[in-house]
């Protein structure tokens, strides 16, 4: 879809989001419904809950060349799981200051509350976080160097 | 200034949000200058919000607010009618361009019956 | 390799407009493992539905993808769908091609190639989905009722009268709540006690209800069709079974000064005491604070007067553990305080009351008899001030954001009751709006006006203060553009309502949602109302919002709809996206045990073959599926990454990202 090394095109960043099914994923599908716009560039991954996010998989993403990451999930203290975002909080603090230690930006990784009422918020967000990323440039990819089985 | 600028002039000055009137009018309730006020405090937020400031400026009920700030302690919206008072004020005095009360000439403006409050808060809205 | 069918739903002109998905359906063809793509008008329709039927059937697809509207809109009806077609329900997965796609682009290149990706995304997850069977869970045919007020009254009797066990928990000494302490009610003005009671007592009468009153909630674990629930059982130190409700105590209890409640604080009752005449059950209660006996040691005379034997001072509290399958809530409101609101002068002037203290002093039963006096000096008030919306639509802080949605209707009622009762009573009313709809609410209110001549002024009260006894209330009247100022005897505070406290108490109990005030959270405000998010919990009166008594009513059958379609079913299905350990994994660190919100996580021992013929006894997780919500949070926890999700699996999701990120 976008096309950096060319240079034809304006660059548009990889945004992966993901939402947790309660509250996020509904905010989601509420700016939908509210035809509220947000850039083509951010596809979502729906979880049960935002505490389901592996560290692995925001990993994954830079290492596939995502340009930002986004968590969503319910507000603290209206988790569908009680606890759930809590732990996300936690996590997700430790994982983007390491991330900003390996030259990952912090602005790249962000991880916001977003309720099943708030379409509204949801697109205002996205918009956001586009316009963060896409000032910040194309992302360093991170290698996998693990060793492949049979390789 | 355009109206509209003008408008926008005074909503900034307020600092307040006159939207969020819900026209109960406690603050009217509330005032202690009311029968004194041609324009009364609820009707600052109104026409304020209508746009209908040509009123407001020529009202002479901006010098019968005492700026004892009961309007703004009772509203339950979280509406400041006073601060609009002093906004429509704040105009009227700059047009006028007489910006400014001198210390040396307070003692011979006050009388024994003018409250302490309102010297203080002259004092404020007179030397900005 | 999976054989993978692609459905891709026009939704009419919803996702066709902006999404190419002719084009989409083509493009896909090509992946890999896909041997099948397909696009219609709606997918979601009997046709539609026929169309992957078929499909699955002639190309032995063992999966597929949908790109429709969101999952939380239709991914049941395509699972049915293909359940239906032989194929395991877990192996549908569906690409949210409309509210997250074509309803919020405007350019269709854009919009199709975003579409292209997301069902490209669900394709790479389905390749790793694997069938998966929901468990069963048995139901506990019994129901629990938290608060015995109306709403909790209406739906114990018509959970009951299916043939259902309930339980009422009510934390006072007796049910009846608000709506036993109110004199009359609108818009009809039959008398609340008259209607009220006849139901106490059918509750109390029924073999299939059982009311734990002086009781409250402690604990609660488990899940929908099987709750297990702590009840504290509050020691009134009066034994239940044996008081008949003689009375003979409350006379001959020296210690008289104790305030009443039930009359809001506007007498006094003894130590020991019954609430009211009509209390269900009718069964004293000492309050251990005021007792002589219990405070002192020296006293013992109402034990020594009571008949059977049925005062304890030794009593403790008991708690007793109980299986549900389904829980309503119904734990009500109460008056906010007033300490915010100085400028009605409620605290300093004993004559400025709330509307609830003046049901009290217009009930029959109340403190003065009924007769309306002043609760100063006992003399009939001749000019009466009512002030509307005291704390509720206010925005400042000081009182409550939301309308209390009775006061209105209230206020008419007492101006009108009033000018019946006493015709020499000057009655008015200062409002910001007369809020009332409802069938025959309006017209009340205008009776009030025109017929009883209640002075309705438009304005709001500013200040309330008291000159030689006599309350000056000081308010606007935006009508005539005017301050006024009324000498009253008796100013009334139509005071906002707030949910009960303890309620916050019981939604933690129950992971029950609750909102910014208070109010428990519906599962969805128009088709969902009286459900909670939480499955098997219930929600009645004005814990969910304010409302009335027919409301609440009418709210309270609806739960007990809900509970009765609920206790019918013998088994009900779990989820199937559960948690699942990997044991040769698990190091049993119990950190995932930790985390798990729902207690769904143990530790066993067991014996794993070592090779050779060893064995070795290893202590290890195991998940209890009945228990486990899926949310995942034990699966990150896990430090070996022994734990993963079904149906969300960490190889599904990297996929997933995978597929978003190579483009």
């Amino acid at each position: 879809m976008q096309d950096v090394t060319t240079g034809n095109k304006e660059f548009k960043p990889n945004i992966v989001a993901f939402c947790c099914n309660w509250c996020s994923y509904a905010g989601a599908d509420l700016a939908g419904s509210s035809r509220l716009t947000y850039p083509a560039n951010v596809k979502i991954i729906r979880v049960p809950c935002s505490c389901r996010v592996n560290p692995m998989f925001v990993l994954k993403a830079f290492q596939q060349g995502a340009d930002g990451v986004i968590l969503c999930g319910c507000h603290p203290g209206d988790c569908h799981y009680v606890t759930g975002n809590y732990y996300t909080r936690r996590r997700m603090a430790l994982l983007f200051s390491f991330l900003n230690y390996m030259g990952i930006e912090k602005e790249r990784t962000r991880v916001e509350w977003v309720s099943a009422a708030e379409g509204a918020k949801f697109s205002a967000v996205m918009n956001d976080f586009v316009k963060t990323v896409t000032e910040l440039g194309e992302n360093k990819r991170l290698t996998d160097l693990r060793v492949k089985e049979g390789k | 200034m355009t109206k509209q600028e003008r408008i926008d002039n005074l909503l900034r000055l307020s600092g307040t949000d006159v939207k969020k009137c819900m026209k109960c009018g406690k603050c009217s309730g509330r005032c202690p200058a009311f029968n004194e006020m041609d324009i009364k405090p609820h009707q600052f937020v109104s026409l304020l919000a209508q746009g209908k400031i040509e009123i407001l400026l020529g009202s002479d009920a901006i010098w019968n607010c005492l700026s004892c700030m009961a309007c703004v302690e009772r509203c339950p919206r979280g509406v400041a009618p006073a601060a609009v008072v002093e906004a429509v004020r704040d105009t009227v005095v700059r047009a006028q361009g007489k910006n400014g009360l001198k210390a040396e000439d307070i003692p011979q403006i006050v009388d024994e019956f003018i409250p302490q409050q309102l010297l203080v808060s002259a004092y404020r809205k007179y030397n900005k | 390799m999976q054989r993978i069918g692609v459905f891709i739903c026009w939704c009419g002109s919803n996702i066709a407009a902006t999404v190419d998905v002719k084009k989409v359906a083509e493009t896909i063809k090509a992946e890999p493992g896909v041997v099948y793509s397909e696009n219609y008008q709606y997918m979601c329709s009997e046709n539609g539905q026929q169309l992957i039927k078929n499909a699955i059937k002639e190309h032995n697809l063992t999966a597929i993808v949908v790109g429709a509207c969101s999952p939380r809109m239709h991914e049941a009806t395509f699972r049915k769908a293909a359940e239906a077609a032989g194929l395991n329900p877990y192996m549908v997965e569906i690409a949210n091609i409309r509210e997250h796609c074509s309803w919020i682009h405007k350019d269709m290149d854009e919009a199709t190639e975003k579409a292209v990706v997301l069902v490209r995304t669900a394709i790479a997850k389905v390749k790793l989905n694997a069938p998966l069977m929901s468990g069963e869970s048995p139901v506990v045919k019994r129901a629990l009722v938290i608060g015995g007020g109306i709403a909790g009254i209406q739906a114990a009797l018509d959970i009951a009268d299916a043939g259902f066990e309930v339980d009422i928990v009510e934390k006072n000494a007796t049910i009846g709540g608000r709506m036993a302490q109110l004199d009359k009610t609108f818009p009809t003005l039959d008398c609340s006690a008259c209607i009220l009671t006849p139901k106490m007592v059918d509750c109390a009468q029924h073999e299939k209800i059982d009311i734990l009153s002086y009781s409250e909630v402690e604990e609660v674990k488990g899940f929908v069709g099987n709750f297990n629930v702590k009840i504290r059982r509050k020691a009134r130190y009066v034994d239940e079974t044996k008081c008949t409700g003689c009375k003979i105590c409350m006379e001959k209890c020296p210690s008289k000064k104790g305030l009443n409640d039930f009359n809001m604080g506007l007498n006094t009752r003894p130590a020991i005491y019954i609430p009211f005449a009509q209390a269900i059950p009718n069964v004293a209660v000492i309050d251990p604070e005021q007792c002589i006996k219990m405070k002192t040691g020296k006293c013992g005379i109402c034990q020594k007067f009571c008949g059977v034997g049925a005062i304890d001072y030794t009593q403790k509290d008991e708690f007793i553990d109980r299986q549900y399958g389904a829980i309503v809530v119904a734990t009500g409101f109460k008056p906010i305080a007033l300490d915010n609101f100085n400028e009605y002068g409620y605290a300093d002037n004993k004559d400025v009351i709330t509307s609830l203290e003046l049901e009290r002093l217009m009930n029959a039963a109340g403190p003065s008899d009924g007769v309306l006096v002043r609760p100063s000096d006992g003399k009939h008030p001749k000019v009466i001030t009512f002030i509307q919306c005291v704390g509720s639509r206010d925005t400042s802080g000081c009182g409550k954001p939301y309308c209390s949605k009775i006061c209105c209707m209230y206020t008419a009622k007492h101006a009108m009751l009033i000018r019946e009762k006493y015709p020499d009573t000057e009655v008015h009313v200062f409002y910001i709006d007369v809020r009332t709809p409802g069938k025959n609410y309006d017209e009340f209110y205008r009776r009030a006006a025109e017929q009883y001549g209640v002075d309705y002024i438009k304005g709001m009260v500013g200040k309330v203060y008291n000159v030689n006894g006599k309350l000056m209330v000081q308010g606007s009247n935006l009508i005539d553009n005017e301050q006024i100022t009324i000498e009253s005897d008796l100013v009334v505070l139509a005071t906002a309502i707030e949910p009960e406290p303890s309620v916050r108490k019981i939604a933690t109990l129950l992971t029950a949602s609750i909102d910014t005030n208070n109010f428990l959270t519906e599962s969805h405000a128009k088709l969902r109302p009286v459900e909670s998010p939480t499955a098997g919990v219930y929600l009645a009166g004005v814990c969910q919002g304010p409302k009335d008594i027919p409301e609440t009513v009418s709210q309270a059958s609806a739960c007990a709809a809900k509970v009765i379609g609920l206790l019918v079913k013998d088994k009900l299905k779990t989820n199937a996206c559960v948690a699942t350990p990997d044991e040769m994994m698990c190091n049993g660190c119990s950190q995932c045990a930790n985390v798990c919100a729902y207690g769904a996580i143990t530790y066993v021992e067991k014996e794993f073959r070592l090779g050779g013929g060893k064995t070795e006894v290893r202590r290890v997780v195991s998940v209890n599926p009945a228990v486990c919500q899926g949310c995942g949070a034990c699966t990150v926890t896990c430090p070996s990454g022994a734990m993963d999700l079904k149906g969300f699996s960490s190889k599904q999701i990297m996929s997933e990202v995978e597929a978003i990120c190579k483009m």
